[in-house]
């Protein structure tokens, strides 16, 4: 399978089964179009031109680069994996000081009760991350709430107790916290700037924008409240030279987000994300299909951005148009990115169990609790054999060894069906790796 | 060749050695909304890079 796209005055093909990268001419582009919709065509070009192009095309596909073969299913199914569970979520918090309208965890509570995380609990989570790490050395803890830094005293004492454990048991932990930044201090911003290997800070991008999704407890705009510390914690971070993303999301209310990535870039933000809102189609601000075409238009004036501020010399780094065309992940990885259910659980204040942090509150989902010290992973298989290779859609989608299939919990909330991606985000993913290979292609011309 | 420039030759192929489990959860990188690993490091090679 092959993938054809142009990008500025570029003509890419990419080769699916190798993961190949080629920018052709005008006249190999034809052809191998052609070529793919089985389509004879009358090239307008002169007999020499077209017999070159044909010979660099047989070449390409002699040495494996072009309309390459699969590699074996059986090699490389995620369903060889052993159970093991490296990475967890840990839900210091059920409650939250922002009330922000598209928030999947109900501002916070997780349709239970607001609470949050005893260090006890913390604990015995840990100790659970620890015994179902089989031979894993590289271990990962993600702070997450409603609001951590409302509980910041577990998230020290559980930093302290987890670099004790991980020195007994030979093994890392990679700690990284979410935040909205309302309370971030001189203080804290020092522990997290010493412990957090990465630091995600919540922010929607222009004041009116953020504004008008992202509200104090009282109803008022969040934006004047954060921002100057947002902006302290970074240069803070920068100096010690640690990683942190400003990530926002976007909704109907902003289908023009380059801007808000351009205003968090022109705040000094180099490392920014933002991600589509994935919520009920009744709500106000929910994208549908029909603002496809649109939002792939406002990608292609965001990957301008970055070729702007290139060019300026003040690279921006956006998460999504970041892509590693040289290596990147073995094919193992790139067959099941999301470790849902298999690598991955979250643990919600009260010690619960989940799969990921989306399904924290669903009955249906929940897996046992560390504290009654009962797991049974039973949904194992459901989430094990959901990979590129199972899913119909990916089975035939050019982007899959980049997507690597899409996210669970859309697949099930907005499909009810862990083996049906949901459409409009993969319309938005394969929009994103175009933009990421046309800029990673263009920075090689 | 005059008509085409091969960007990347991908690495998908390259099965050797591979597979140890010991790189980062996608979701965990900056999202918590989505994943995608095409922006994802091989832990095997950045550790034998350091
Ligand atoms: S974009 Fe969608 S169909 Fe393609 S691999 Fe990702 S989840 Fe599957
Ligand atoms: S189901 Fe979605 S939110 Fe959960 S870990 Fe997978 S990609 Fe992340």
């Amino acid at each position: 399978m092959i993938h054809l796209f142009t990008f500025k005055d570029l003509n890419i093909v990419t080769d699916t089964e190798s993961g190949a990268v080629h920018v052709v001419s005008g006249t190999v582009y034809d052809m191998l179009s052609a070529a793919e919709h089985k389509k004879d065509r009358p090239f307008c070009v002169d007999a020499s031109t077209q017999r070159e192009a044909k010979e660099e095309i047989e070449e390409l596909v002699r040495e494996g680069l072009l309309f390459s073969e699969p590699v074996p299913e059986e090699l490389v199914s995620p369903e060889l994996r052993e159970p093991v569970i490296k990475a967890m979520c840990l839900h210091i918090a059920h409650d939250c000081n922002m009330r922000c309208a598209y928030c999947f965890a109900g501002t916070g509570e997780y349709s239970g009760e607001r609470s949050l995380l005893p260090a006890e609990t913390g604990r015995n989570a840990i100790d659970f991350l620890l015994e179902h790490s089989g031979t894993r050395r590289n271990l990962e803890i993600d702070f997450f709430g409603g609001e951590p830094l409302m509980n910041f005293g577990v998230v020290r004492d559980l930093v302290r107790y987890g670099r004790e454990r991980e020195r007994e048991l030979g093994k890392h932990i990679r700690f990284t916290l979410t935040t909205n930044g309302l309370l971030l201090d001189d203080e804290n911003s020092a522990f997290i700037n010493e412990h957090m290997d990465n630091v995600i800070l919540s922010i929607d991008g222009r004041p009116e924008v953020n504004d008008r999704v992202r509200r104090t407890v009282a109803g008022g705009g969040t934006y004047e409240h954060i921002i100057g510390k947002l902006r302290r914690f970074v240069k803070a971070r920068e100096k010690a030279g640690k990683l942190y993303y400003v990530r926002g999301t976007y909704t109907a209310y902003n289908k023009d987000f380059a801007e808000d990535v351009a205003h968090l870039a022109s705040l000094g933000f180099g490392n920014v994300s933002v991600e589509p809102v994935v919520t009920s189609a009744e709500e106000d601000f929910a994208l549908t299909e029909a603002d496809i075409p649109e939002l792939c238009a406002e990608y292609d004036r965001l990957a301008d951005l970055m070729i702007e501020r290139e060019k300026s010399g003040a690279p921006l780094s956006f998460f999504h148009f970041n892509i590693d065309l040289s290596q990147g992940p073995c094919v193992f990885k790139r067959a099941a990115g999301c470790g849902a259910g298999t690598e991955y659980v979250a643990v919600a204040a009260n010690g619960d169990l989940y799969p990921c942090h989306q399904f924290v509150g669903e009955p249906a989902y929940l897996l046992g609790n560390v504290n009654a010290g009962n797991f049974e992973n039973r949904l194992f298989d459901t989430f094990n054999t959901a990979h590129i290779f199972s899913k119909p859609a990916c089975r035939d989608c050019w982007a899959k060894y980049w997507c690597s299939g899409g996210c669970h919990a859309n697949a099930v909330h907005m499909n009810g069906d862990i083996l049906r991606p949901h459409e409009l985000v993969c319309a938005l993913e394969r929009k994103r790796l175009e933009c990421a290979i046309g800029l990673a292609a263009l920075a090689q011309m | 060749m005059k008509q085409i420039k091969t960007i990347s030759k991908g690495s998908v192929k390259d099965i050797r050695n591979k597979g140890c489990g010991e790189c980062q959860t996608s979701c965990q990188s900056a999202c918590k909304t989505s994943c995608t690993v095409a922006n994802q490091e091989c832990e095997n090679i950045t550790t034998k890079r350091r």
